[in-house]
């Protein structure tokens, strides 16, 4: 039967909610200076669309981003960056699904999940919805069935 | 057409975000898949990363919300689809699956892949192929 267990050994609230604030942050920067949404399969799709005059500053923002690990480094730990699944044919699989379901879904994480929410977005609401639901069966699978 | 770009400033911006995902704890797999496992020992702690995002972006974003330009005179260019479709669904569907299976999200994945870590890299580059293979085939 279901029960609920929490993993208290890993359980990071204060980090988490300095890391989702400073998230936050950002994000509402990137609409109150720029006026955009801070979606980052948008930001790298679109960039791969190369769009005159509007590729630069998202290929900037995405260096930026690349460049936070290395900046930061001494917050980084390297060794946990690595996912579990070490099959590497699974890994090209999931960048795949990411990489294709995030354009045609129009946004992830960042896009629906912070910034569409906060914007009272119906679709942003659902499509947070069903792709944690999405994750939530896929990581129940991988872990009871394989 | 506003001539500066402000590029330091788009660059402070992915920096700054990037230390939102390192500080959170979402570039970390294994605590990405344990947030998603919730049938198992389930670590409840990015639901604080979405809680602190969206209560800071809400409360600004609603100081802000009747501006039609931005602080540095830029004019919003906001998504305008407000219903449902199958593709919002399905490209939600795939990409949670995606995310499930390795625990990167684009964010996270383009930050592990600043370490250099050769499955960051291989994800990358993989996502990169997901999104150029959609492009090609939705004309």
């Amino acid at each position: 039967m279901f029960s609920m267990e929490i993993d208290w050994v890993n359980f990071t609230p204060f980090a988490s909610l300095l890391g989702g604030v400073i998230l936050g942050l950002a994000s509402v920067l990137m609409l109150i200076l720029f006026g955009r949404i801070m979606g980052i399969s948008g930001i790298v799709g679109t960039a791969l669309e190369r769009p005159k005059n509007d590729t630069l500053w998202r290929l900037v923002f995405i260096a930026g981003l690349i460049s936070s690990a290395v900046i930061f480094a001494p917050f980084v730990d390297i060794a946990r960056t690595v996912p579990i699944e070490t099959n590497i044919w699974l890994i090209v699989l999931a960048g795949l699904l990411v990489g294709y379901g995030t354009r045609l879904g129009s946004g992830c994480t960042s896009g629906h999940g912070i910034c569409g929410i906060s914007r009272l977005s119906v679709r942003s609401l659902v499509a947070t919805g069903v792709f944690m639901v999405a994750g939530i069966v896929t990581v129940a699978i991988m872990q009871f069935v394989f | 057409m506003k001539q500066n770009h402000h590029y330091l400033y788009k660059f402070l911006l992915g920096l700054m975000f990037g230390l939102g995902l390192i500080i959170s704890g979402m570039i970390y797999p294994a605590k990405v898949i344990g947030f998603l496992n919730i049938f198992g020992v389930w670590d409840p702690s990015l639901a604080f990363v979405m809680f602190g995002g969206i209560t800071v972006y809400t409360v600004l974003h609603f100081l802000h919300i009747k501006k039609v330009d931005t602080l540095l005179g830029y004019t919003k260019s906001l998504p305008l689809k407000t219903h449902l479709d199958k593709r919002l669904i399905i490209g939600a569907i795939l990409f949670g699956i995606g995310w499930g299976l390795a625990g990167y999200c684009p964010g996270p994945a383009l930050v592990s892949f600043g370490t250099l870590g050769f499955e960051a890299v291989v994800f990358v580059l993989a996502m990169i192929g997901g999104m150029t293979l959609f492009k090609l085939t939705s004309k």
